[in-house]
């Protein structure tokens, strides 16, 4: 018994279910383990590959670059895209500080932690703009990606707010931005770079405790420290392929 | 004491505040909810559990009402609530969240057609008696389908069991979704395990049939009626099995960090010790696991009958409906009050009236139990002749 409507209604299925495979296929085309297997990575090597360098033997702990980038970013208060870290090493421990990010700098420690100091010294911290961010790896929504350049960056108009990606970072480095109700973090001045300038924070500071450049430019400072090789990452057992290199960087350090 | 030889309560600075507070708490335990109750349908319908025939149907309109709100709480945690559909128009495939929109909505979707299949026949009987403008509801939802034969019974009954089947492992799915998504957060030494997704999926199904038990017991009790014993003794046998290994996976969690005494224990060790002391080892383990377990042994071994059965059930069962409430608390809070400095501990603080506050999450926990009471006066739930045994 095939009347006319069941017909059209076979016809209308098949085609739907056609449309849908199609559509399954081409989703499954585009996906990220289908351009790696096939070694298809769709764009060429991009122009620019850029790195950051942190010198924790220069940094002073003024706290310019954090002053800097809040007003550069609009940081809201409470909140940091940037903070400096204050290690005290002693004996019976470590003591760290970072009051209001660093951003006023330091008061000075307490007479009985410095008199058993062993070791003392400051730590910026930034996001890493990792090669293999677990950032973009969870966000739900495709809003956080990796520029061709290795910018992490997030699509302030499509990011849904969920703070997956503040729980993925092993870095503490994301957060919800109050006032906009969106995931938030350093973006190594990509709004800067892409006009050419440097990041507010290397711009400002006086020690050149922080340097940013390209690795495919040999002359660059940051390609010389990767090429000398005695830099290290921030909790490299997570695997990120973080391309934020410190130099002098302790094991205290977290 | 503090993680790592910390002389100072240490945490960065984005850290202060608990992202994932009460709503993130509440979502996975209503989803465990919806899990749960299906379970308990399916024991009848795919096993053969003939004990729980009565309510059957019950658990099924259970798990809708709280699957209805299932994704309430994800809605209020969005800092972008507008655009929650961009889960659904842009899933970004290499994010497990990416799947939620799917996972859901086609569960949703199987509950639905379950429930519409279970309930036609009464829809049909309803939309031929009733007038009006009633009847014209009850018209619609017979779909157009307003005759039932003993042949379409037949079929019924086939897809019903069929759904009920797949409805198992969809649920293992919805729900083990939610525990991977904490299990596989590397940057989380209290979540990161494989044992996530099992123990939420355990722990699912013990507040399902706790919670059945609860509402069950309720209803009898509000209309007078009899209490089906030889259905609750079963359901206290069932729910001892589902807790056992539910306490024994989540034990063995701890256990295993404590024993292997590798990276992760140097922040669990003081986070068991310090912020989670109270809720996690001294009311979770120790008071709202301990205790249910020892009754529904006592129940499984002793069989006890009436008024002391009645009254064990339901201390056991109010117990384990607590006891997943505190561990989605623990796991979910507990997990993010470690700095990831692994130098310190944050601090949740509890809010009543915002957003994200305990008073709407109140609310939102009710509303299932609402929307139970409202489709309650309109179909039939609970079957009287059989359960009259007692």
């Amino acid at each position: 018994m095939t009347s006319p409507s069941s017909n059209a209604r076979r016809v209308f299925l098949q085609k739907l279910l056609a449309g849908s495979a199609a559509a399954g296929l081409f989703m499954v085309y585009r996906h990220p383990v289908v351009a790696a297997l096939t070694g298809d990575d769709g764009d060429k090597a991009p122009d620019h590959d850029f790195a950051f360098v942190v010198d924790i033997n220069r940094c002073i702990g003024c706290g310019q670059c954090v002053r800097a980038c809040n007003v550069e970013n609009n940081v809201p208060e409470g909140q940091f895209r940037t903070w400096i870290e204050r290690y005290v090493v002693t004996p019976s421990g470590v003591h760290i500080d970072s009051p209001q990010g660093g951003m006023n700098g330091f008061d000075e420690v307490d007479e009985s932690l410095a008199e058993e100091a062993l070791n003392t010294f400051f730590v910026p911290k930034l996001c890493n703009h990792c090669a293999e961010a677990p950032c973009i790896q969870v966000c739900p929504v495709g809003a956080t990606y990796r520029s061709p350049e290795g910018f992490v960056l997030v699509d302030s108009e499509h990011c849904i707010g969920c703070s997956y990606c503040v729980q993925a970072c092993p870095y503490g480095v994301r957060f919800i931005n109050h006032e906009k109700r969106i995931a938030d973090k350093c973006t190594w001045c990509y709004h800067r770079v892409s006009k050419g300038k440097l990041p507010a924070c290397v711009t400002v500071c006086p020690t050149q405790a922080r340097l940013f450049g390209d690795l495919n430019d040999p002359n660059s400072a940051v390609a010389k420290v990767r090429q000398a090789d005695n830099w290290d990452v921030l909790k490299p057992e997570a695997h990120t392929e973080s391309m934020c290199l410190y130099l002098g960087l302790q094991r205290v350090v977290v | 004491m503090l993680p790592n030889e910390s002389l100072l309560n240490y945490y960065f600075p984005n850290e202060a505040e608990v992202h994932w507070s009460l709503m993130i708490v509440i979502y996975p335990y209503i989803t465990g909810l919806v899990a749960g109750a299906f379970v308990v349908s399916s024991l009848y319908h795919v096993f053969q559990i003939k004990a729980f025939e009565n309510i059957s149907r019950f658990a099924l309109v259970a798990a809708f009402c709280f699957g209805l709100f299932a994704a309430v709480p994800l809605l209020m945690h969005l800092g972008q609530p507008f655009r929650a559909f961009n889960i659904f128009f842009t899933p970004h495939t290499t994010s497990a969240m990416s799947v939620f929109g799917f996972v859901y909505s086609s569960y949703m979707i199987l509950l639905m057609v379950e429930l519409w299949l279970v309930y036609r026949e009464h829809f049909i009987q309803k939309a031929k008696e009733t007038k009006g403008m009633a009847g014209w509801v009850w018209k619609s939802l017979t779909l157009g389908v307003t005759e039932y034969t003993p042949e379409a019974a037949r079929v019924d009954h086939k897809l019903t069991t069929f759904l009920a089947a797949l409805g198992i492992p969809w649920a293992c799915f919805l729900h083990g979704y939610v525990g991977f998504i904490f299990g596989s957060v590397k940057a989380n030494a209290w979540w990161a395990t494989p044992l996530q997704p099992i123990i939420f999926l355990m722990s699912a199904i013990v507040s399902g049939i706790a919670m059945l038990m609860l509402m069950y017991a309720f209803i009898r009790w509000r209309t007078k009626k009899p209490y089906d014993f030889p259905m609750i003794q079963k359901l206290m046998v069932f729910l001892w099995g589902f807790f056992i290994i539910d306490f024994f996976l989540e034990a063995l969690e701890i256990i295993y960090v404590a024993y292997e005494h590798g990276h992760h224990w140097s922040v669990i060790g003081p986070l068991l010790s310090g912020p989670l002391y109270g809720t996690f080892l001294i009311v979770q383990l120790l008071v709202l696991s301990v205790i249910p377990f020892l009754i529904l042994g006592y129940i499984t071994i002793f069989k006890p009958w009436g008024r002391l059965l009645l009254y064990l059930a339901n201390l056991a069962s109010l117990m384990l409906v607590l006891q997943v409430l505190f561990m989605r608390f623990n796991v979910v809070v507990g997990g993010q009050l470690i700095s990831k400095s692994d130098r310190g501990f944050t601090e949740f603080h509890w809010e009543f009236f915002a957003r994200e506050g305990v008073l709407p999450a109140i609310i939102i926990l009710s509303a299932p139990f609402v929307a139970f009471y409202v489709i309650s006066r309109f179909v039939p739930i609970l079957g009287d002749a059989p359960e009259a045994k007692q």
